[in-house]
């Protein structure tokens, strides 16, 4: 009962994916191809590197235009970012509006 | 950036508060009314319940997996309360209250959820015969389920002290303790005496969904301890109200995701948000400690003078800090002290550095009261029953909520040790005072409503 599981909605709204991991080549490549995939839409992206080598990048994505559900655009996303030995989040926005908003 | 609302520190901030200090929603809890469910029948009252609640709560633990998985903010826990059971099986006998328990556990079962709450009686001021035989059902309901969590609310400031009901709470918990002897006494952990108790309280084992809460309801307690505890430690010099700002700061920010989180939960199933429980509620985890935060304050160890006052600061910038975050603050909100349950008290125990008399008075300056302790399982009933009402005390002048959930652990002495496994810990065992109250506790009647109740 509790573990049926329920149709896929299509995933509406915007998120963030943030990567982290040691920097190397193909890594924006690599996730905005993911994402490309999933027809997910990057409205903006915000890199940096932390404490020199730690690579972040932190990507605001519309899953307005995916037909797929948000579990499985996170499952391709977090497969991608083992393939590329980084870690990859996805989170929707309303998480850091709620903590970091008044 | 234009559409990137956010810093990335402020990113990163969020992700390392759940990653690194243990940042999670420690439960969703919903709420059901089971006055529908009435009958005069046990086994058809045992029917509806079992329908109603794994109907009504039917999509919890999916749409909980959902929300923590889209939020990145891990759900420890699903719950579900109800109606208190004496409520609504006012003609059942001592067996038919046994037969309610496991109904509910079978609910628990079917929803996947670790616990179930509200197998509970109000009896303050004198007891129905539905209170008696609930009661009286207690030690064989909570030995023969696994996820039904019981509590009995004993006295009121409106009312004063059943002491009554209190000594025969005292030989109820020897009961429990012997039943499940076999499992370290672990029915006690299911079973909290409270006074003041309050209805829309999330947490267990003390959740029940009040006679004034609607007919489903989401509640959600946060946590956090964590992430107060980092930021302690990264600002060792402060003052005091330096500190206090800084918890408020940590305590607003978890509470809104506390808000978000129920919120959405309560949209997608379809039941009214109710409230967001403010407690900051340890696990036996690393760092997950109430305790350390008072250490981090300046303490050499939990327990030693300055514990009471520390926890008051903290439990105080706590509410403040929540009360701005959220519409709706509710249950207990304040900072939890269970010993088996927090890795700094179980340290503190383990050196014989906190006592029973400590921790009671810290208790009148927090949620909730004496929990999760271990007790030598020869501790008298008496004695038990004396500790419940000095808490209840403390709750009644003092117009909050108190608690006793202490397990006398059969076969066990003082400085034994005793393992209750999962979330509920383990602990060293507390000694008691050995000289007796039973005079005392068997004086019978009730201790007046104090003057604080006359307010009128």
């Amino acid at each position: 009962m509790a573990t049926a599981t329920t149709p896929t909605t299509p995933a509406a709204g915007r998120a963030i994916v943030t990567i982290v991991g040691l920097d190397r080549v193909g890594i924006i490549a690599g996730i905005a191809n993911a994402l490309a995939e999933a027809n997910v839409n990057i409205l903006d992206i915000s890199q940096s590197v932390m404490r020199e080598e730690f690579f972040t990048m932190i990507m605001m994505v519309d899953l307005g235009t995916s037909q797929l559900g948000f579990e499985e655009i996170g499952r391709r996303l977090k497969a991608k970012g083992r393939d590329l030995g980084v870690q990859v989040e996805i989170q929707r926005e309303d998480i850091f509006n709620a903590m970091h908003r008044v | 950036m234009r559409a990137l609302r956010f810093s990335a520190d402020e990113i990163v901030e969020t992700i390392e508060m759940v990653r690194v200090e243990r940042l999670d929603i420690r439960t969703v809890t919903v709420g059901i009314s089971l006055f529908d469910c009435v009958s005069d029948d046990t086994a058809m009252l045992c029917e509806r319940i079992y329908n109603k609640v794994t109907t009504v709560a039917a999509r919890l633990t999916r749409t909980s997996g959902d929300i923590a998985q889209e939020f990145g903010l891990p759900i420890i826990n699903n719950r579900v309360s109800v109606t208190p059971i004496a409520l609504v099986a006012g003609r059942a006998e001592v067996d038919g209250f046994v037969r309610i328990a496991q109904a509910l556990d079978r609910a628990a079962d079917t929803l996947g959820i670790d616990f179930i709450g509200g197998f509970t009686a109000h009896v303050e001021k004198g007891m129905t015969r539905a209170d008696q035989n609930l009661i009286a059902a207690i030690p064989r309901a909570l030995a023969e389920t696994r996820r039904v969590c019981s509590s009995v609310n004993i006295g009121s400031t409106k009312a004063g002290l059943n002491m009554d009901a209190i000594a025969q709470m005292g030989r109820t918990i020897r009961e429990t303790a012997a039943l499940t002897a076999a499992n370290g006494s672990i029915g006690c952990a299911k079973l909290v005496v409270f006074c003041n108790a309050v209805q829309d309280n999330p947490f267990m084992a003390g959740a029940f969904h009040g006679t004034g809460e609607p007919e489903a309801v989401v509640n959600v307690g946060v946590s956090g301890p964590g992430v107060v505890l980092r930021a302690l430690e990264q600002a060792p010099e402060q003052d005091f109200g330096a500190l206090a700002n800084l918890i408020k700061r940590m305590a607003f920010k978890i509470t809104r995701a506390g808000e978000l989180v129920g919120r959405t939960a309560s949209e997608r199933l379809g039941i009214p948000f109710g409230i967001v429980d403010l407690s900051l509620a340890p696990t036996p985890a690393k760092g997950d400690s109430v305790a350390r935060i008072l250490e981090a304050m300046g303490l050499e160890r939990v327990g030693t003078h300055g514990s009471t006052a520390a926890l008051a600061l903290l439990n105080d910038a706590v509410k403040k800090g929540g009360a701005m975050a959220s519409s709706h603050v509710g249950g207990l909100s304040g900072a939890f002290i269970p010993v088996s349950e927090d890795e700094g008290m179980i340290e503190a125990a383990e050196h014989g550095d906190i006592s029973l008399d400590k921790l009671e008075a810290m208790t009148a300056v927090c949620s909730v009261g004496l929990d999760m302790i271990a007790l030598p399982g020869d501790t008298p009933a008496e004695t038990l029953s004396a500790i419940i009402a000095d808490e209840a005390a403390i709750g009644m002048i003092n117009k909050k909520t108190t608690a006793v959930r202490v397990i006398p652990v059969a076969g066990k002495k003082a400085g034994d040790l005793v393992e209750f496994g999962g979330l509920l810990g383990h602990a060293r065992i507390i000694p008691v005072n050995k000289r007796s109250s039973a005079r005392f506790v068997n004086r019978g009647g009730r201790i007046p409503a104090p003057l604080q109740a006359l307010n009128n």
